[in-house]
Formats: structure tokens, C-alpha cells, sequence
């Protein structure tokens, strides 16, 4: 099945282009052509999830190799290289099965330049995806870096009332690391002489050069996850993008950055993995326990869960670095779960944000009375975050602090603290926002969902659940490629 | 050889200098400028690009002249970038009732003596090439003569252009009176195992003359005020061709005469490659003006080129071709752009005049958009492209460290670029444009389009032409 990937990646670009040929139709921004445009933009991003999932099906689980092999020689020794592995086909998987639920929460709420919107949209898409399939260093690059402009057009355009500031700020951070990275991709093919991904996954850098390449990869990567201190974008982009925004931020865009970090620092500059492993526990667990402190503080209800986010994201990297099974399966599991829990929360904000234009704590309360459909869902997945048995959100904390306890017990142990204080502030922003009585007059009159936000949280909730119930179904896709990341780490740290 | 040998490795210049001096008569005799005469003036910038790339290849004139894969690139480049100046720049100047028809004839003659840069082989036509390029564009910057702001350009531009040709004819003499000859190859000689004090004095002169040429910062002052004032299609023009001739010419005389005293001016170049990517990047984000943002743009990248230069290596060289190639048709086709819009019959210059630009014109807001986030280098854009090229050579070369400075600049540079985009699409409409004519608005689209996706392809004929070019050159 070669070409999958290629259909795959693409298949949103086939939904851009029948956008574009809308305006032969109904004049471009018409309500029509509004209407048609949700409609085809819905039909990709299913389509695209078909495909994946056929794709799904057809990888083989025993092997570590890279499946769907696509490779032809470009210019300048560069190849278009595309495969995934048992790291990142979850990630392709995942962004397909968001890209809908984004295109379907964004119905109503968007009122100006629908067609615009859903092209970016579908642009991001395409670049997210290839960015988890791209197997050449300057592929991935391209992939990596364009997606910023698609995003810093969602934030920028349909964002809230300071979108102009959380753009730049979005953009400038994130270009800053990734130049940085550049540079070292640029120094690895002066160095090799090759841009292909595997090959470099078993080339041997001297122990030095790892340091600064490594150094360079985590620069972009950190800013990426985000790690604490460099965190302070995510905030700012996840309040002021418009709800659909920040799910595909939280769900995918941030996954990047530890799908880096599993692809790159780790198998290609081991060495120094292992050297800057403290600073990275160090980093981790710090933005564990602060950030959660600091998402208590909160007033706004997104601006909470995006640093619990922040939270979230340090069990991911305590994970990846603690180089054994349990940590990276723990992590891409973490990854997944946080895929869709996060998510999921982004739109319970979004639900009461396009009832009632607030996202304050304080203007809201008691929300049970009048909306107790909404109260149990947003119930389910404050647990998911505060990673209850039963939710995906426990199977991914317990895995990553069981690796990171066998790499630094202190590090596991702090983190484990980061557990109870997620359930501090989850927990205190539910009673205040769902629980006592409706004291503002303004909510008297809130309904409760509608059949299309049930229809968007009902496959969140499944996935959910059901990873919950039976992680192996995650496991066993991944088990093959981490045995061998763990395995190549090992011989390579002599640990 | 005999003189037919010699004039058949000239024969682009042949053409462009009979060419223009027929079209001279003509012009003489008719007065005013039509298509026509448009149309021909283009068409022998075609059959001097067909001329350099299909003519004889060698030496000729007894060294004065060199014929070869690297001319023929650069000639083919700046022949375009010529050709697409006059249908972007003659019916602008009709519309605003500046009829004359010098317009496409200083065009063809600044191409000629660019040709005769690209191609020059001593330092005598060296001078001839720069010098006769300059004049040409002197007169073009002030041609809209009624414009004050335009004579102020022309002035402007003269003053500091014959200041430059000093120190460049300074250096030369130096390094004739201690080389002892004009000629690059005899130069090399000279400096081959350690460069006389003398020698490297000239070269220092010789290489700030040049630099004053591509606006490469200490020696940029000129160029705000310039672009500023110049009509906006002359400007495309300054833009792209002039740089590109310059930027081949300085590869020629360093590769060629200096080969041997590499690790001397490598330094020299790295020092004005980061000064003018620290100028372009932190001096634009004060700019207000469109013309003069792009010029401190222009400084930056110009910086990239010099950078790869620096690098001192046939993939240096290569990588400095592809970057100015990528590099003016990101420049055409922005001004080409600036060209094409006008409100209230005023040309909109100012950043804050393309607000809610995107609204009311979304093809070339989308053009421009892809001009920014191409000169900003992010990919897969055009200029992406040429960094990377620019980037790897840099580190392929030891020269790391520099490499990196100047990415950072980049994203200190990033902000004004964002800033355009930003106010093109996220602010409110500051009011209808005039239709754009129909030509400015055909060439910038069709440069968008080579910004991306055009230029995924087009890269893979460009990169082994570039290393042909570059390995003309003879450096290592």
C-alpha cells in the first residue's frame, strides 16, 4: 500500500481545492457557499479519517521497521520520504480523528470568512500530518515549519479580543526554536551527507557534537511541548483561538514537540539524551507542580486548562526521558490521551463560551441545574484530567511515573504530587462552574446541548472510555517500535 | 584568437549594445513609447539570453571577457529580470503621463553593462560593466522627472553611486600597481602562496565598492532614500538585476583573482554579511514605508548572499546563485505588487494602506502574503529555499557560528513581515482600490505562484544549473 501516507496528507488539499472552486457556484462569503463549504470541509476530514484508519488496519504490529515506505529523489540530495512506525502512526490517527470534531464544533460559532476558516483548517491538516509521516530531516522541516502559518491565521483572524498579540507571540517563539533546530538539521547533512531520518537514526554523532545538536533539537522541540519556562505562548494562543483552535493546538499541535523528541533527540543523540536527562526531569517536574499551582490561580476558564496542559505535557517528557519501556509507552500513551481529553475540555468551553461570550469562572456557577447533560460529560473528562482509573488520562500518568521512578525516584515522586494538585484545581474549576445554585440572572435561560455537540463528544467520550478500559489496544501498535527505541537507547548509553 | 572569435563570445553584448542603439533612432524619430517598441526592446533581452546561453563559451578580448557556464546563468537571469521590468514599468509611466521613450532603451543598456559584469574578466571591463549598469540606473531612479521625490533619489543615488566607483577604481589601481596586472588569472598568480600587503589594501577598496553596489551593510545608507523615491517599477528592477550582476561579479573577482587570499576575505565578508542582516532586521521594524521596509529587506538578504559567499567553496558560490535567482523574483514580485495597487489615484506605499487589504483584493494580498513568508524564509516559500542553500554552504564551511546569528536575525526580522500580513489580514479595510492594470497584476501572481508551489520543481533544474555555474568558477 504504498502511497497511503501520500493520500493521506493530501487528501485535505483535494477539500481546499473544491472550496476554492466554490466561487463558481455562490459568490465567495455567501451563505450558500458558507454552507457548502462546511459541508465539503466535513466530508474531507471523514474522509481522511477513513483513509487513515484503513491505513490503521493495515500496519503490521511486529515489526519496528518503517511501513508504507514512499521514497523518490528530489533535488539537492533530498528525498520525499514518507513511513511511519509504531511511534507515529497513533499521531496520524489521531489528527484525523480530531480534524472532523474541529470542522463540526466550528459550525456556528465562526460567523466571518467560513470558507477562509476551513481552508485553514484542512491546510493544518495536511501539514500536521506530514509532519508525523515525514522521514527526510528537510521534509519534516517544511512540514514543521508551514504549519505555523495556517495557525497563526486561525489565532490571528478568529481569535479573541488580544489575537493579534498571542499570534505573534505564537509565532516568534516557535520560529525562534525552530531556527535553531534548522541549523542543526543543516549541520547533520553537512556532517553525514544524508537527510533521510532512518539512516541517521543509526549514525553514530561523536559524543560532542550530540551536545549541541541535541541542545538545538530541544530548543525547538521545548517551545514546541511546551516545556516550563518556555511555556508562556500557550497560555496567550489557547485564550485567544477560537475553540476549534485550541483543541487542534492542545490535541495535535503540541504532540509535535514529544514526537520530537521520541524521533530525534533520543535515538539519533543518545548520548546526550542521557547527559541533559536531569535537566530534563528537572524541567518536567517543575512545570508539573508549578503550572498547577498556576492553573489554580486562574480566572479564566481556558487559560486553566491550558496550563494544565503545560502540567500534562511535563509527565510526557518525564516519560520519553526516563528511556525505558514503561516511560515512552507511557508517553505516547500519554500523548494520545491527552489528545482527546484535552480536547474534549477545550470544547466544554467552547460550549458555554458560544452560549454565553465569557470564558469567567466567576460569571459562571451552577450550571448543573439547567444543563445536566453538559455537567456529566465536562464531569467525565475533569476526571480524565485528573486521570481517574477507568479514564485514559490514569494509564498514561501511572506508566510515565513507573518509568521515570526507575530512571530518578525523586523525580517520580514530586510528579506524583502533580497528580493531587491536578485534582485541586480540576475539581475546584468543575464546583464553581457546574455545582450550587444559578446566582447570575443571565444563565436562567442557558440550554443545554444540542444534538450536534453530543454527536462531537460522543466519539471523545468512546475514546476516552475505552482507552481507559483497555490500553493494550494502544500498546500493541507500539510496542514493537519502543522495544527497539529502548533498545537502541540502551546499547548506545551502555545503561 | 582573432577579433571574430572575440566578438562572437560577446555576442549578447553585441546585441543589446546595436540593439539599443537602433532602438535609439527609432525612439528619436517616433518620440513616444508604444508596445511596439516595448515589445522590441524585450525582445532583444530574449535573443541575448538565447545568445549567452547557446553562443561560444571561452575567453576572448585576451582575458577581458570571459564566456562561460557561470555568465551564462547569471545572464540569463538578469536578461529576465530585465525583460520583466519594461512591460511592468512602461505602462505605469503612461498612466501617470511620463511618455518617454528612454525607458525601455536604459533598460537594455543597464542589462548590457550587468552582462558585461557577469562576464568581466580584468579589472578594466569590470569598471566598464559597473560603470555603464550605473549610469543607466542613475537616470532611471530620477526618469519621472516632475516627481521631487524621485530627482532627490537620482541625486541621491549619483552622488553616493560615483563615491562607490571611487573606491572601486581606488582598489583597482592598488591592485594593479602591485599585482602588476589587470587581468584576474595574473592577480591570482600574484597572490597565490600569501598576498603582498598592497594587494589585499586594493582589495579592501575594491570589495567596498562592490559592497556599496549591493547595498551591503556598512555601505547601505543610499538605499532607504533610493527605493523610497524611485518609481515603484524601477525599483523591482534596482531590486533584482543590478544585485544579481553585482553579486556574480563579486564571486568572479574573488574566486578568479583572489582565489588564493580566500581565508583573508572570507573574514571581511562575514563581518558585512551579519552587519547587514543586524540592519536589514532590527532598521525595518522602525520602517512605516513599504518601499523603504523592503529595502532594509533588501539589506538582510543581500546579507544571506554575502554570507554564502563567505563561505568560499563552490558550494558557497552555488548557494549564493540559487539565493539571488529565489531572491529577485521574491523582490520583482513584490514591488510588482506595490505596482499594481492605487487608491484614490495615489499609490499605496504605507503599511497601514494595506489594511483589510485582503478583502478587497484578495489575489494580490495573497500574492504579497506569499512574497513576506517567502523573504521571511519560511518554508517551503521560495526564500526558505535559499537560505537553505545559503545556510548549509555557511556550516558546510565552518562558519557555524555566523549561521547562526544570522537565523537569528531572520526572526528578528520575521516581525515586519508578520506585521504586513497581520495588517492585510486581520484589520478592518481602510477603503475600495482602484482596479489594478492588468500587467502588475499578471506578473506578481504569476511570481507567487513561483514562490510556491512553482518553485518545488523548479528547484530541480536550478540546482544542477547552479552547480554548474558555481563550478565555473574554479574554487573547490
Amino acid at each position: 500500500m504504498t502511497g497511503i501516507l501520500s493520500l493521506i496528507t493530501y487528501a485535505p488539499v483535494a477539500g481546499i481545492a473544491a472550496i476554492l472552486a466554490l466561487r463558481f457556484i455562490a459568490p465567495a462569503g455567501s451563505p450558500r457557499s458558507a454552507e457548502l463549504a462546511k459541508w465539503i470541509a466535513l466530508i474531507t476530514t471523514l474522509v481522511t479519517l477513513a483513509i487513515s484508519l484503513v491505513m490503521l488496519g493495515l500496519f503490521d504490529r511486529t515489526t519496528a521497521d518503517f511501513q508504507f515506505v514512499e521514497d523518490f529523489a528530489w533535488f539537492g540530495g533530498l528525498h520525499y520520504r514518507m513511513g511511519v512506525d509504531g511511534i507515529s502512526v497513533l499521531f496520524v490517527v489521531l489528527t484525523a480523528f480530531l480534524m472532523p470534531l474541529c470542522i463540526a464544533a466550528s459550525w456556528r460559532s465562526i460567523e466571518h470568512r467560513i470558507e477562509e476558516y476551513l481552508i485553514a483548517f484542512l491546510a493544518l491538516e495536511t501539514l500536521v500530518i506530514g509532519v508525523f509521516c515525514a522521514l527526510d530531516l528537510i521534509l519534516f522541516y517544511l512540514f514543521f515549519e508551514f504549519g505555523l502559518a495556517p495557525m497563526f491565521l486561525i489565532i490571528g483572524v478568529w481569535g479573541g479580543k488580544n489575537r493579534v498579540y498571542a499570534a505573534f507571540k505564537f509565532f516568534l517563539y516557535t520560529l525562534l526554536g525552530s531556527v535553531l533546530m534548522l541549523a542543526a538539521v543543516l549541520g547533520m547533512i553537512g556532517i553525514t551527507g544524508t537527510s533521510s531520518i532512518p539512516e541517521l537514526m543509526t549514525y553514530d554523532f561523536g559524543q560532542e557534537i550530540q551536545i549541541w545538536l541535541w541542545l538545538a533539537f530541544f530548543a525547538s522541540f521545548a517551545v514546541k511541548m511546551p516545556m516550563w519556562p518556555v511555556h508562556t505562548w500557550l497560555p496567550d494562543a489557547h485564550v485567544e483561538a477560537p475553540t476549534a483552535g485550541s483543541v487542534i493546538l492542545a490535541g495535535v499541535l503540541l504532540k509535535m514537540g514529544g514526537y520530537g523528541f521520541m524521533r530525534f533527540s533520543l535515538p539519533m543523540f543518545p548520548d546526550a539524551s542521557a547527559y541533559f536527562t536531569p535537566l530534563v526531569f528537572a524541567l518536567s517536574v517543575i512545570a508539573i507542580v508549578y503550572t498547577s499551582l498556576v492553573a489554580f490561580r486562574q480566572t479564566d476558564i481556558k487559560k486553566l486548562i491550558a496550563y494544565s496542559s503545560v502540567a500534562h505535557m511535563g509527565f510526557v517528557t518525564l516519560g520519553i526521558f526516563s528511556g525505558n519501556a514503561q516511560g515512552e509507552q507511557g508517553a505516547i500513551f500519554q500523548m494520545v490521551s491527552h489528545g482527546l481529553i484535552s480536547g474534549a475540555l477545550f470544547l466544554c468551553v467552547g460550549v458555554v463560551y458560544d452560549r454565553m461570550h465569557t470564558r469567567e469562572i466567576a460569571f459562571y456557577g451552577g450550571l448543573v441545574n439547567r444543563m445536566p447533560w453538559y455537567a456529566a460529560i465536562f464531569l467525565l473528562f475533569t476526571m480524565g484530567n485528573v486521570g481517574l482509573p477507568g479514564t485514559s488520562g490514569f494509564v498514561g500518568e501511572i506508566l510515565t511515573m513507573t518509568g521515570a521512578y526507575q530512571a530518578s525516584t525523586w523525580a517520580a515522586i514530586v510528579a506524583a504530587s502533580g497528580v493531587i494538585l491536578s485534582a485541586v484545581y480540576a475539581l475546584t474549576l468543575y464546583r464553581r462552574v457546574v455545582f450550587g445554585e444559578i446566582t447570575n440572572p443571565a444563565l436562567a435561560e442557558i440550554k443545554d446541548l444540542n444534538w450536534r455537540e453530543v454527536a462531537i463528544f460522543a466519539p471523545l467520550i468512546i475514546g476516552t472510555l475505552y482507552l481507559g478500559i483497555y490500553p493494550a489496544a494502544v500498546f500493541d501498535i507500539t510496542q514493537a517500535s519502543v522495544d527497539n527505541l529502548v533498545a537502541v537507547y540502551r546499547a548506545a548509553t551502555g545503561g | 584568437m582573432n577579433f571574430s572569435t572575440d566578438l562572437s563570445l560577446a555576442l549578447p553584448e553585441v546585441i543589446l549594445a546595436g540593439g539599443a542603439l537602433a532602438l535609439l533612432v527609432w525612439g528619436a524619430f517616433q518620440s513616444r513609447a508604444n508596445t511596439v517598441f516595448s515589445l522590441a526592446a524585450v525582445a532583444l533581452l530574449v535573443a541575448a539570453g538565447v545568445a549567452a546561453v547557446f553562443g561560444p563559451m571561452g575567453r576572448g578580448f585576451s582575458g577581458g571577457l570571459i564566456a562561460d557556464q557561470a555568465s551564462a546563468f547569471a545572464k540569463v537571469a538578469i536578461y529576465a529580470a530585465s525583460a520583466i521590468a519594461i512591460p511592468l514599468g512602461q505602462p505605469w509611466f503612461q498612466r501617470r503621463g511620463v511618455n518617454n521613450f528612454e525607458f525601455p532603451i536604459l533598460i537594455v543598456l543597464a542589462a548590457l553593462g550587468m552582462g558585461m559584469m557577469a562576464s568581466a574578466g580584468d579589472l578594466i571591463s569590470l569598471y566598464i560593466g559597473v560603470e555603464l549598469h550605473s549610469l543607466a540606473l542613475y537616470v532611471l531612479a530620477a526618469i519621472h522627472r516632475d516627481n521631487a521625490k524621485a530627482s532627490e533619489a537620482g541625486l541621491k543615488y549619483f552622488v553616493l553611486g560615483a563615491l562607490s566607483s571611487g573606491l572601486l577604481l581606488y582598489g583597482a589601481s592598488l591592485i594593479y600597481g602591485f599585482a602588476g596586472s589587470t587581468h584576474f588569472d595574473v592577480i591570482a598568480q600574484s597572490v597565490e602562496g600569501g598576498a603582498n600587503v598592497g594587494v589585499l589594501f586594493g582589495l579592501v577598496f575594491l570589495i567596498c565598492g562592490l559592497a556599496f553596489k549591493i547595498s551591503a551593510a556598512p555601505f547601505h545608507m543610499w538605499t532607504p532614500d533610493v527605493y523610497e523615491g524611485a518609481p515603484t517599477p524601477v525599483v523591482a528592477f534596482f531590486g533584482a538585476a543590478p544585485k544579481m550582476a553585482a553579486m556574480v561579479l563579486f564571486a568572479r573577482v574573488l574566486a578568479e583573482g583572489f582565489g588564493g587570499a580566500a581565508a583573508q576575505w572570507s573574514q571581511i565578508l562575514v563581518i558585512i554579511a551579519l552587519a547587514s542582516v543586524a540592519v536589514g532586521a532590527f532598521a525595518g521594524l522602525a520602517q512605516s514605508n513599504l518601499k523603504r521596509l523592503w529595502a532594509y529587506s533588501s539589506i538582510a538578504n543581500i546579507g544571506y548572499a554575502v554570507l554564502g559567499l563567505a563561505s568560499g567553496d563552490a558550494a558557497g558560490v552555488q548557494a549564493m546563485l540559487v539565493f539571488m535567482v529565489l531572491y529577485m523574483v521574491d523582490v520583482t514580485g513584490f514591488f510588482a505588487c506595490l505596482a499594481a495597487l492605487s487608491r484614490d489615484g495615489r499609490p499605496m506605499e504605507t503599511i497601514s494602506d494595506m489594511a483589510g487589504l485582503f478583502k478587497e483584493r484578495p489575489g494580490i494580498a495573497l500574492a504579497m502574503s506569499a512574497f513576506a513568508l517567502s523573504a521571511l524564509g519560511l518554508p517551503p516559500f521560495s526564500g526558505f529555499w535559499a537560505k537553505f542553500y545559503v545556510f548549509k554552504a555557511a556550516i558546510g564551511a565552518g562558519l557555524g557560528v555566523a549561521a547562526v546569528i544570522a537565523l537569528v536575525g531572520s526572526v528578528v526580522a520575521a516581525f515586519y513581515y508578520l506585521r504586513l500580513i497581520k495588517v492585510m489580514w486581520f484589520d478592518a479595510s481602510a477603503g475600495a482600490t482602484e482596479t489594478p492594470p492588468v500587467e502588475a497584476r499578471a506578473i506578481a501572481l504569476a511570481l507567487a505562484l513561483f514562490t510556491f508551489p512553482v518553485v518545488l520543481v523548479a528547484l530541480v533544474f536550478i540546482d544542477p544549473l547552479a552547480a554548474a555555474a558555481a563550478a565555473a568558477f574554479g574554487l573547490a
